[in-house]
């Protein structure tokens, strides 16, 4: 399927969940909790069309055709 | 007995405590301006700050190290804001993204009016600040230095009120020294001096004025020795709250010699 992804066009398996996204774009295992499996902070939240997924949701979220998701995470700033 | 070594380790433990959290530094540090990660941590451990703001963008993969890891590694708490947000609307979602990234519900809140002066928008602040509060964060506003604006915030439940000295990066100082005193006079939450600090006398003021804490950035991360002026403030932090707690003497129109006139030698 082809979401969008912070703003660019990202093609995804058609069974892909929030979990399986953030794991792809993060090079890490993240488990059914929405917690990273090295046991380090993951440091990312996401929201889907406009609405936040919390991370114990991550896993029974499924994602559709056409979805709009940002990933976010902490920058240096303020 | 007490003795001046014992009164004066006693002053130097006096905790700032937000929201029942006890921290042994009065700095708290922004992260931006820094030109690599490496450097930025040097300069926050120099600084001695135990909690330290970030602001949250896009996920980069490119992105070499991560700032929350390396904040977490150096035992710094975190403080997400809601820079580059204009409206209550993008506060509030960047304030939901923030505890659900970081896993706090401690935030910067900022809503500014236009990039050009980066001042607060007063009417988006406190509305974004009443929804925020709804939703079980803890609201640390950072706000023009406007003692009804600030007291508007902290009867809206705002965890701590944050005044600016000055624009956003200026490095002009504390503008308006009487309104931060007024602010602080009245207030019952932390005051933390935010934004316009360009040097360590700068940041002694904002404490001899009565605040509870100092919020920089830009002057550590963009002196020319970000480690060396970290540590600069660090003692002008110390050395301002020592100095308020002390009790100053007041200002007087003139002379008052400090030696006793009497007893002096006469010479022909």
């Amino acid at each position: 399927m082809n979401i969008k992804l912070n703003g660019a066009d990202h093609t995804l398996s058609d069974d892909a969940s929030v979990t399986t996204l953030v794991s792809h774009i993060t090079g890490r295992v993240v488990d059914s909790s929405g917690q990273a499996a090295d046991g380090r902070k993951i440091g990312v939240a996401v929201a889907r069309n406009s609405e936040v997924v919390p991370r114990s949701q991550w896993a029974a979220t499924a994602l559709a055709e056409g979805d709009e998701l940002e990933i976010v995470t902490a920058v240096q700033g303020g | 007995m007490t003795t001046a070594s014992t009164e004066a380790a006693s002053t130097r433990t006096d905790a700032l405590v937000i929201d029942g959290v006890e921290f042994g530094s009065r700095l708290i540090m922004g992260t931006g301006g820094a030109p690599s990660l490496d450097g930025l941590g040097a300069a926050l451990l120099a600084s001695g700050t135990e909690l330290t703001t970030v602001a949250m963008r896009r996920y980069s993969p490119t992105e070499t190290g991560s700032l929350f890891q390396l904040l977490v590694d150096h035992g710094i708490r975190v403080l997400p804001n809601t820079a580059g947000c204009f409206t209550a609307k993008d506060a509030v979602m960047t304030a939901e993204l923030a505890r659900e990234a970081l896993e706090t519900d401690w935030v910067k809140l900022e809503v500014i009016a236009d990039e050009h002066t980066l001042l607060p928008d007063a009417v988006e602040l406190v509305d974004a600040t009443e929804k925020l509060v709804d939703r079980g964060f803890k609201v640390f506003a950072y706000t023009n230095d406007d003692p009804v604006l600030a007291l508007r915030l902290e009867n809206l439940g705002a965890t701590a009120v944050m005044p600016l000295g000055a624009p956003i990066g200026t490095g002009l100082g504390i503008l308006n020294p009487h309104n931060i005193e007024l602010i602080v006079s009245r207030a019952s939450v932390p005051v933390v001096l935010d934004a316009g600090i360009g040097t360590a006398s700068d940041a002694a003021l904002a404490m001899e004025l009565g605040c509870d804490a100092v919020l920089l950035a830009t002057a550590v991360t963009r002196a020319q020795n970000p480690v060396q002026m970290g540590e600069a403030f660090k003692h002008a932090v110390i050395a301002g709250r020592l100095a308020k707690q002390a009790g100053r003497i007041p200002r007087r129109e003139h002379a008052l010699a400090s030696s006793a006139m009497e007893g002096r030698a006469e010479f022909l």
